[in-house]
């Protein structure tokens, strides 16, 4: 009993003196993050919606914070063809020595940094590059918000469970995402009775095309539905607006897709056309979970009652959970990349888009999909409701060690 | 007129790379991208600037350099960095030779269209075979062999890089300075100014036009295998009209058929971009802008034009008197 006791106020005082010690060490510690997200060029509207969140978080979160305090030095990652972002990382590792790099939305531009990051040890937090192999090219690399093959894959089967579709067609953006859509939706469906009759690539990423021409063809081969990839962006709104002028619905094709063709910034543009559209996606902003609901409201009242957050938000969001995360469990040592990747590895959070976990295999997120439907709710505006969820989805594409994503060799 | 003689100035740029290798360290990676954009635009002068073949599709050969050293090293094929930049040569020389054949028979904005077009082809043709090339999301992590056995490429400071991009532009720039100052190089500058003329004299112009436009297109290919060997990294955008617009950009501002113009115009262009970057993310673009806008309207000859005119004028005033 004694002996218990002496155990117990030595683990005791150790403890207090180790928190002391980390106290007193962090007092005015400085964490840097380097933030990579394009400025300029064709990904500039997605990085306001990013770095307002990243901006939130610091606002809403400064008790758990403290006591450190973050620098953030921002870097514009430019055209999405990696080189720009690649120095970009090479520099804040060298001449701003930061200790964590965060960012990235285009996959070529994380792909690019791996090397770097790899030689710089430094913790690399991927806040969107969707790519599903990218968590293979770095030990470094930690991912919190997703993969094409997370919600294609439930989509797929939801195709054939919950819709009882038989055939599919489907559209989608001619660039890896949208690959990766196309492969994960077949793989899933087709394993689930379906058969995917047609696959159509349909323009590429910069520019909007004129969906007239691919739909038609969907049109005339009378699928159960057109299952749709697209950037979330500009090219979502005249997806929907295409399917609703060829009256592909009354001919008995059913529009689907992953949220990104439903954005939650760009859904209340869409009219009449988006109502009763099904979709599959991680994040919408009218998921009911208290911490969605406060992340919401916090977000219109710093920037506006018709700004909404998205996918991306909540990416940089959890990103930043992340890091806060790793600097508290290393005691502030977050620059050595080895101890913060181990801390965060099977880390648990809940987030607006509800529980997530770091898979401590692969670095790359776990988190829930919802099946949503767009409606129009009673103060007229366009929401979306959850017909069901899938818990803890992993990245199947690892999971099922498909094409790169196999670990090589 | 010894216009070939060698300056006591012409020394500086080189003395100028090697200061900043001492000076710079933690630009390097920087530094590397500026010496495969010269060469890249030292490339486009010899075409466009000397033989005045009008193109826009000239990272057709910047990108064929860069996948034919990237997929060989993604394969493990062939990591060797100098072998590397000979074979980039040789393929993007044989593309530039096959499409010259065709091209060159064309002159003015059908020639400008079609260069485009051979360039998107390529790009397409890339992006079909994304299961080889990688596609939008390229080759990663390539492996490059040390050069000569020794050197590393280390991926955080571009050191080797950086010393081995100066040699092989260095290289180049005395083969482009010996060629355009031959009988052969005069004979270009005949058929952009006058090709009636130079008909008239019986000059074989159609020959010298796809044998210039051969080695030009060569010579992109070796800075092409540059930038996948220094970045250690291939993707579609080598191939873009972003990559073609932005070196014509660059070339235009150094002043086009100036030896020294493809070095002033990167050195200015990408300084200006990447420090005011690093400064204001958001809207570095607006003093891009600015300065072009600037040089559009004052210097139409680019700025070594520019320079050119103003040391004319400051002679003829001093002469007379």
């Amino acid at each position: 009993m004694s002996r218990r006791i002496i155990t117990a106020l030595a683990a005791a005082a150790a403890a207090a003196i180790a928190a002391g010690g980390a106290t007193s060490q962090a007092q005015a510690q400085d964490v840097k993050i380097g933030l990579i997200l394009p400025y300029t060029g064709p990904g500039a509207e997605l990085s306001p919606q990013m770095d307002k969140a990243i901006d939130l978080y610091q606002k809403l979160h400064a008790a758990q914070i403290k006591p450190y305090k973050y620098t953030i030095i921002k870097r514009d990652s430019k055209a999405p063809n990696g080189a720009a972002a690649k120095v970009d990382t090479q520099e804040l590792l060298t001449q701003n020595k930061v200790d964590v790099i965060a960012g990235y939305i285009y996959s070529p531009d994380a792909i690019a940094s791996a090397p770097v990051i790899t030689a710089g040890k430094r913790l690399a937090v991927i806040m969107n590059a969707g790519t599903a192999f990218i968590t293979n090219l770095s030990p470094y690399f930690i991912r919190t918000s997703f993969t094409l093959w997370q919600s294609s894959y439930v989509m797929g089967e939801e195709a054939a469970k919950y819709l009882h579709a038989k055939t599919a067609v489907v559209a989608y953006t001619d660039y890896p995402p949208g690959k990766d859509a196309l492969n994960a939706f077949k793989y899933a469906f087709e394993h689930n009775g379906g058969k995917v009759i047609d696959a159509i690539p349909a323009g590429g990423p910069e520019a909007t095309p004129d969906f007239t021409p691919f739909f038609q063809r969907a049109k005339d081969e009378h699928p159960n539905v057109l299952f749709v990839f697209v950037p979330a962006g500009d090219q979502a709104t005249a997806v929907v607006k295409t399917y609703a002028a060829l009256g592909m619905k009354a001919a008995g094709t059913q529009l689907i897709g992953t949220g990104d063709i439903v954005p939650d910034n760009m859904l209340q543009g869409m009219g009449d056309a988006a109502v009763g559209l099904i979709t599959v996606h991680h994040y919408n902003a009218d998921l009911d979970n208290p911490q969605n609901k406060a992340f919401v409201a916090a977000w219109k009242k710093a920037y506006g009652p018709d700004s909404t957050p998205d996918f991306t938000s909540v990416g940089a969001y959890d990103g930043m959970a992340a890091i806060t995360h790793a600097v508290h469990a290393t005691k502030g040592k977050i620059d050595n990349a080895a101890a913060a990747v181990k801390s965060l590895e099977g880390w648990k959070f809940n987030s607006p888009q509800g529980p997530i976990e770091i898979d401590p295999k692969t670095r790359d997120i776990i988190m829930n999909e919802y099946l949503d439907q767009v409606y129009k709710g009673k103060d007229g505006k366009l929401h979306e409701k959850v017909l069901a969820t899938f818990h803890a989805v992993k990245d199947q594409c690892k999971a099922l060690a498909i094409g790169p994503c196999a670990p090589k060799k | 007129m010894r216009r070939h003689r060698l300056r006591w100035w012409e020394a500086l740029p080189w003395i100028a790379g090697i200061v900043f290798y001492f000076a710079f360290p933690d630009y390097l990676g920087f530094g590397c991208e500026l010496l495969v954009t010269i060469l890249f635009a030292l490339s486009l002068d010899l075409a466009l600037g000397y033989a005045g073949i009008i193109t826009l599709g000239h990272a057709a050969f910047f990108g064929a350099g860069a996948y034919t050293v990237g997929m060989l090293a993604s394969y493990n094929i062939w990591t060797e960095p100098i072998t590397g930049l000979l074979l980039a040569a040789l393929v993007a020389g044989a593309i530039g030779f096959l499409s010259g054949i065709v091209l060159l028979r064309t002159r003015g904005l059908t020639l400008l269209m079609l260069t485009l077009c051979i360039m998107a082809l390529l790009e397409q043709a890339a992006n079909m075979g994304a299961a080889y090339t990688g596609g939008f999301d390229g080759l990663p992590s390539l492996p490059i062999a040390p050069l000569f056995g020794v050197f590393d490429f280390s991926a955080l400071y571009a050191d080797t890089q950086y010393l081995f991009a100066l040699a092989v532009l260095f290289v180049c720039f005395l083969f482009v300075r010996i060629l355009v100052y031959s009988p052969f190089g005069q004979s270009l500058t005949g058929i952009r100014e006058n090709v009636s003329r130079m008909h008239a004299i019986g000059s074989p112009v159609r020959r010298r036009l796809i044998v210039c436009y051969t080695i030009s297109a060569a010579l992109a290919g070796v800075a092409g295998g540059l930038l996948a060997q220094t970045t250690a990294y291939v993707n579609l955008a080598v191939l873009g009209l972003d990559r073609a617009a932005t070196v014509l950009i660059v070339l235009i501002l150094g002043g086009y058929g100036r030896l020294y113009g493809a070095f002033i115009g990167a050195v200015i262009y990408l300084a200006l971009e990447h420090f005011l970057a690093q400064v204001y993310p958001t809207a570095w673009q607006l003093g891009l802008g600015l300065m072009l806008v600037v040089i559009a309207l004052f210097a139409r000859n680019g700025i070594l034009g520019l320079a050119e005119t103003l040391w004319r004028r400051y002679e003829n005033r001093r002469g007379p008197s």
